[in-house]
């Protein structure tokens, strides 16, 4: 008897589902997944949905609401193996930024009849609520590095999925840094590969898509930036965009806020 | 003609070289224009080649500038060096297929690639020779770089421009070029000629230059080549006191100055995957997802990396300090008890391509120069 196929569910929070769209875009490989696994519940995909317990969960989004702050409990109990994926599962995401401001404001000033709005003062990642078994970084994250959490899931091995910075992606493809001949600020060195070094190769500064690398030096890079003729608020700027939440970055952006000025 | 002559070519034979090179079956790379710099790539023609250009270099900085010389190689070293070909970022060693029972082979080796490379510095020329040693050497000889190196027709040329990260003078490899190479050449370029002094380093040097129009190397030529020389000895823009420096900095394990490189260190690699001596990679497994195809690669890897020094149970070198330390004082201490010479040949990449400008000479005389030598501990 062939043996199980393990059961594959996607679990969607606060988020813009471009990570799951990630997966649908394997379109070369999505029979060879759909040949692996049990796609039980990918309501991006099909509105069939089989019950849990699932082997594998990959979870998209950040915690922003009370309800979803529940349901988090409920996935990672019927989840075998949960993978969270994307800057907003694994950082908070873009709507991280609520996190340095009052949300209350935004959502009296935002909606019509902000009564009928429930929702947290922060966004925050899922390893905040629950045990995560893997964090596949990006926004949106890569396809191929997905495709290799699935081949190693599926095989039972360690997947390779490295944590040092953009730079050696840059330098292996043989980009030409951007920052020493362009002069254009960076945040390559303190960001975590993955992208491919997507856009130094077309000769902009990287934005941080992946977050912070595994010892980020923002302080090191942030004066580096001072120096090319950067000021504070856009160093602030900097690092607040899709994983502003992320501690190292959440610290480099504060400590340049404070010393605007 | 035979190894140890000189003659005289003109500018325009440069091309007649290349097509000769071309024609015997290599693939000719050497130093062209690429987003802002100039970069290691396929060239077929001298209309390739850098003419009229120059660089700017600095701790973190590279600017193209315009030269009127119009010279062909009147720049210093580049983001790229020939590690790129012969030890290629990323490479397949092994790919096996499942079949009944078991697995078998799925990798059919092609050819070796067969390069010639044009535009060898002297520093780069002697970082081959160093790189020889570890990867042609036991233990760890590697047969993929041997095929490819002892392939590799090399036309170096003599540097008239070093630049401002340069000390390949302290360093014993530049600005003239040692040993190692099938043809070398120095440029003479001014308002009245537009030449190449051309020495043969080998038979097969000797072979491709015997077919293309040249002249005897007159004493007036070679008292040219050498004024160009003694020119750019002159100008390095950087030095390294290299007496006694392994001692100091085995002195200097503890030096608090560790803590203040990394403070400024990004722990970003860069300077590792410039340098064209450092020669570290890693092994990455992979599998498909039906597990029917597994796949070894060997990628390059840097000491910066946390994972680099994972032995079991964790890393060894978590701080930046100890990984700064370890990077430089393999290079500047233990590659000669390794290798018995120097990991550094003086190129500059490393002060260069550090987002940072971290500087090695500077580092050095930091932590291993004699000022300091007083308070490291014994
Ligand atoms: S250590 Fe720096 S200067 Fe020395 S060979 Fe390497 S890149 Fe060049
Ligand atoms: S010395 Fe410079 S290039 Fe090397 S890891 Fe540190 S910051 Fe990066």
């Amino acid at each position: 008897m062939a043996p199980r196929r393990p059961k594959l569910a996607v679990f969607k929070f606060a988020s813009c589902d471009g990570c799951q769209l990630t997966l649908l875009n394997c379109e070369d490989e999505l029979l060879a997944i759909a040949g692996e696994v049990e796609i039980a519940n990918f309501l991006e995909a099909s509105r069939a949905v089989v019950k849990g317990p699932y082997d594998l969960a990959l979870v998209e989004g950040s915690i922003t609401t009370p309800e979803d702050a529940e349901r988090i409990h409920k996935v990672r109990r019927m989840s075998r193996t949960l993978v969270t994926i994307g800057a907003c599962a694994t950082a908070g995401g873009i709507q991280g930024l609520r996190n340095f401001k009052d949300v209350h404001e935004f959502v009296s000033s935002v909606y019509a009849t902000p009564e009928y709005i429930s929702t947290l003062e922060a966004s925050t990642p899922i390893a905040q609520h629950v045990r995560v078994d893997f964090e596949l970084r990006g926004c949106p994250i890569s396809r191929a590095q997905l495709l290799e959490v699935l081949g190693a899931f599926l095989r039972g091995r360690r997947p390779n999925i490295p944590t040092y910075s953009l730079c050696f992606e840059c330098k292996r493809q043989g980009t030409v840094c951007v920052m020493v001949a362009h002069g254009t600020p960076c945040l390559g060195p303190v960001t975590q590969a993955g992208c491919g070094a997507l856009c130094p190769s077309y000769h902009r500064g990287c934005y941080g898509c992946f977050g912070p690398m595994e010892s980020p030096n923002t302080a090191s890079l942030g004066a580096r930036w001072e120096a090319m003729g950067a000021a504070r608020p856009d160093l602030v700027r900097a690092f607040r965009t899709y994983n502003a939440a992320a501690i190292p970055f959440r610290a480099a952006s504060e400590a340049y806020e404070q010393q605007e000025p | 003609m035979q190894p140890g002559d000189s003659v005289v070519i003109e500018r325009v034979v440069l091309d007649a070289l290349l097509a000769a090179l071309r024609e015997r079956g290599y693939e000719t790379v050497g130093p062209t224009v690429r987003e802002g710099a100039i970069v290691y790539d396929e060239i077929r023609a001298t209309s390739d080649l850098p003419a009229g250009w120059t660089d700017e270099q600095e701790g973190g900085h590279y600017r193209l500038r315009r030269d009127d010389r119009e010279a062909l190689f009147g720049y210093a070293v580049g983001p790229h060096s020939w590690r790129r070909y012969l030890e290629p970022p990323s490479l397949v060693r092994w790919r096996g297929r499942r079949v009944d029972g078991g697995f078998e082979d799925d990798l059919t080796p092609g050819p070796p690639p067969r390069y010639a490379f044009v535009g060898v510095r002297p520093c780069e020329l002697a970082a081959l020779l160093v790189k020889d040693r570890i990867l042609l050497g036991d233990p760890g000889a590697d047969p993929d770089y041997r095929s490819r190196r002892e392939s590799a027709f090399l036309v170096a040329v003599n540097c008239g421009s070093p630049a401002g990260t340069c000390f390949c003078v302290s360093m014993g490899t530049g600005p003239r070029f040692g040993p190692g190479f099938d043809l070398g050449l120095t440029e003479l370029v001014d308002d009245a000629r537009h030449d190449f002094v051309l020495q043969v380093g080998t038979a097969r040097g000797a072979a491709v230059v015997e077919g293309l129009p040249h002249r005897p190397a007159e004493p007036a030529d070679l008292t040219a080549a050498e004024a160009v020389l003694r020119e750019a000895e002159g100008r390095m823009g950087r030095s390294l006191e290299t007496e006694g420096l392994k001692e100091r900095l085995e002195r200097s394990y503890e030096n608090p100055h560790w803590d203040e490189v990394a403070k400024r260190c990004l722990s970003c690699g860069n300077c590792t995957m410039v340098c064209p001596t450092c020669f570290c990679s890693t092994v990455e497994d992979s599998t498909d997802l039906p597990g029917t195809r597994a796949e070894r690669r060997r990628i390059w890897d840097s000491c910066f990396s946390i994972e680099f020094s994972y032995v079991h149970g964790g890393s060894v070198r978590t701080s930046a300090g100890a990984r700064y330390r370890q990077w430089i004082t393999h290079k500047l201490a233990t590659w000669h008890d390794q290798f018995g010479v120097s990991g550094c040949v003086g190129c500059g990449r490393c002060i260069t391509w550090c987002p940072v400008g971290i500087d090695i000479t500077a580092e050095a005389r930091a932590i291993g120069g004699p000022a300091e030598a007083a308070g490291s501990r014994p």
